[in-house]
């Protein structure tokens, strides 16, 4: 019993001490995001990194789900003969839901990884500690450009991961079940509202935030070599997936309570 | 000068520096010796302000490296440069970048006049002409001594040097002691070296301390430590295998 109690204690301590430094960190990304001077430069390599270099998996795998969303919709309409409501779900689900969170799951797996294992490396060869040896912050070398390429290059991701995940729904629609291509289009738009794109970039701003949080803490956390790396790399996806779901479920709490 | 008074550090449960005293005076070799893993890293790491001490205090030039707000303490590793064991050169830059790493950050110097520094620094540690490699294209020697030309890069008054010659071949630890011991001749650098190498530590040292369970047990110069009677110290200069030190880890 005692045994349990003590493991249940250091569990909450540990979460505690986690978000703890989650928040430290992002403050004093903040904090150095406004301290000159802010090279453009190493933001522009790693906005290509995370938003350019993305570009072919996010247009698949959106691609994929446009379809899928798509077929499985017409399943069910076809059932109530209202086919013509496909286009009204496929626009409404990417936009408001499937977009945003597909396009950040791939981000954090394909991009926080990348950065947790290059940050960790970093750590475990010392490369982190002779940064400080050259009079050089850390964070506002390592961990503010990655900052900002997440926060802002997600939104534009994700913009972009809609219209090809449309554009499945479209070709499966017109070309499969013989819906007229402007009458799809006429139905897409009017099915979306300005509030419907804001509620899914919003969010995505803040999954860009902790996918860049959770991928430089595990990253500057990171102990014990090439295991040591290989662990965090595993912890910085997984936990970015459980927070990009929890921050979800919030803000569509919040969206459909809220802000109806 | 660099007064280290009374530092203590525990990593968890292991007291890793029990009260370390230790004085470097300005122009010095001074080598430190010690088993691996006995905190000799650590004490370079509590010199530079990277780690922070639990208790105790670091002076240098008279200063509290403790008190210094941040900007001080940048200033003042822009007058030092750390060398670490593995180099811990910059993996995404080339050898170039590594070594005017500070100079391209900080200086108003033009590119060009970096670029010339640079090529310097390189030969001085005999790598002429190696600034447009990887840190991935060098042997362990060769980012050794890139990592000193990053040193030498800022022009430093006190350099420390974090094992320099353990993994590399012995005639490329003997070049690295010469070149050491020629940056110190050559611009009256203060050095504090961390070794297990005794040949290293005989060849280079103004002075050598011996790190023990957290403690300076025994200082002197390389004849002093030769001829000691402190039965820890003599059983690690010699390599022995029976002696004080294995005793109290049995």
């Amino acid at each position: 019993m005692v045994t349990l109690i003590r493991g249940i204690g250091s569990r909450v301590v540990y979460y505690i001490d986690y978000v703890g430094a989650i928040g430290k960190l992002f403050f004093n990304s903040l904090y150095w995001t406004f301290v000159p001077p802010l090279k453009r430069e190493r933001i522009l390599v790693q906005a290509r990194n995370i938003g350019l270099e993305s570009l072919p998996i996010v247009s698949l795998v959106a691609f994929f789900i446009g379809v899928i969303l798509a077929l499985q919709t017409a399943y069910q309409m076809q059932k109530l003969s209202s086919e013509i409501y496909i286009a009204n779900i496929v626009a409404l689900s990417i936009v408001r839901e499937l977009g945003p969170v597909i396009t950040s799951l791939i981000v954090a797996g394909r991009c926080g990884a990348a950065v947790t294992a290059e940050l960790g490396t970093m750590k475990v060869t010392e490369q982190i500690d002779a940064l400080e040896t050259l009079a050089t912050n850390p964070v506002k070398y390592l961990v503010v450009p990655r900052f900002l390429a997440f926060t802002f290059m997600l939104p534009v991701l994700t913009i972009y991961a809609n219209l090809i995940g449309i554009l499945g729904g479209y070709l499966i629609c017109v070309y499969r079940l013989g819906i007229r291509s402007s009458m799809y289009v006429q139905l897409t738009f009017d099915a979306l509202s300005i509030k419907d794109l804001a509620t899914g970039l919003i969010k995505t701003l803040v999954f860009g935030m902790i996918i860049a949080m959770v991928g430089c803490l595990e990253g500057m956390r990171t102990e014990g070599g090439a295991e040591g790396v290989g662990k965090a790399t595993t912890l910085s996806v997984v936990t970015s997936f459980i927070l990009i779901l929890a921050a979800d479920c919030v803000f569509t709490a919040i969206f459909y309570f809220i802000f109806p | 000068m660099i007064e280290i008074k009374n530092i203590y550090k525990n990593f968890n449960s292991n007291k890793v520096l029990n009260g370390v005293n230790l004085t470097i005076t300005k122009g010095e070799t001074k080598v430190i010796i010690g088993r691996s893993g006995c905190g000799k890293s650590v004490l370079l790491k509590h010199i530079m302000g990277i780690l922070r001490p639990e208790s105790g205090i670091i002076k240098v030039e008279g200063k509290d490296i403790e008190r210094m707000p941040s900007k001080e303490l940048n200033a003042l590793r822009m007058r030092m440069a750390l060398v670490f064991q593995g180099g811990a050169l910059f993996d995404s830059l080339t050898v170039g970048e590594n070594v005017g790493f500070a100079l391209y950050e900080y200086s108003k110097l033009s590119h060009k006049e970096i670029e010339e520094r640079v090529e310097e620094a390189l030969c001085n540690v005999e790598l002429c002409g190696i600034h447009k490699l990887m840190p991935s294209e060098l042997s362990g020697g060769m980012k050794k001594r890139v990592a000193i030309a990053r040193a030498l890069c800022m022009q430093p008054e006190v350099i420390l040097y974090d094992e320099p010659t353990t993994g590399v071949d012995p005639i490329t630890a003997g070049s690295i002691n010469e070149l050491i011991r020629g940056l110190h001749d050559k611009f009256k650098v203060t050095s504090i070296v961390v070794t297990h190498d005794m040949k290293s530590a005989y060849r280079i040292a103004d002075k050598i301390a011996m790190l023990y369970q957290g403690k300076i047990i025994a200082e002197g110069t390389s004849q002093e430590i030769q001829e000691t009677d402190h039965p820890v110290v003599y059983q690690f200069i010699n390599g022995l295998a029976q002696g004080p030190i294995t005793e109290t880890i049995i």
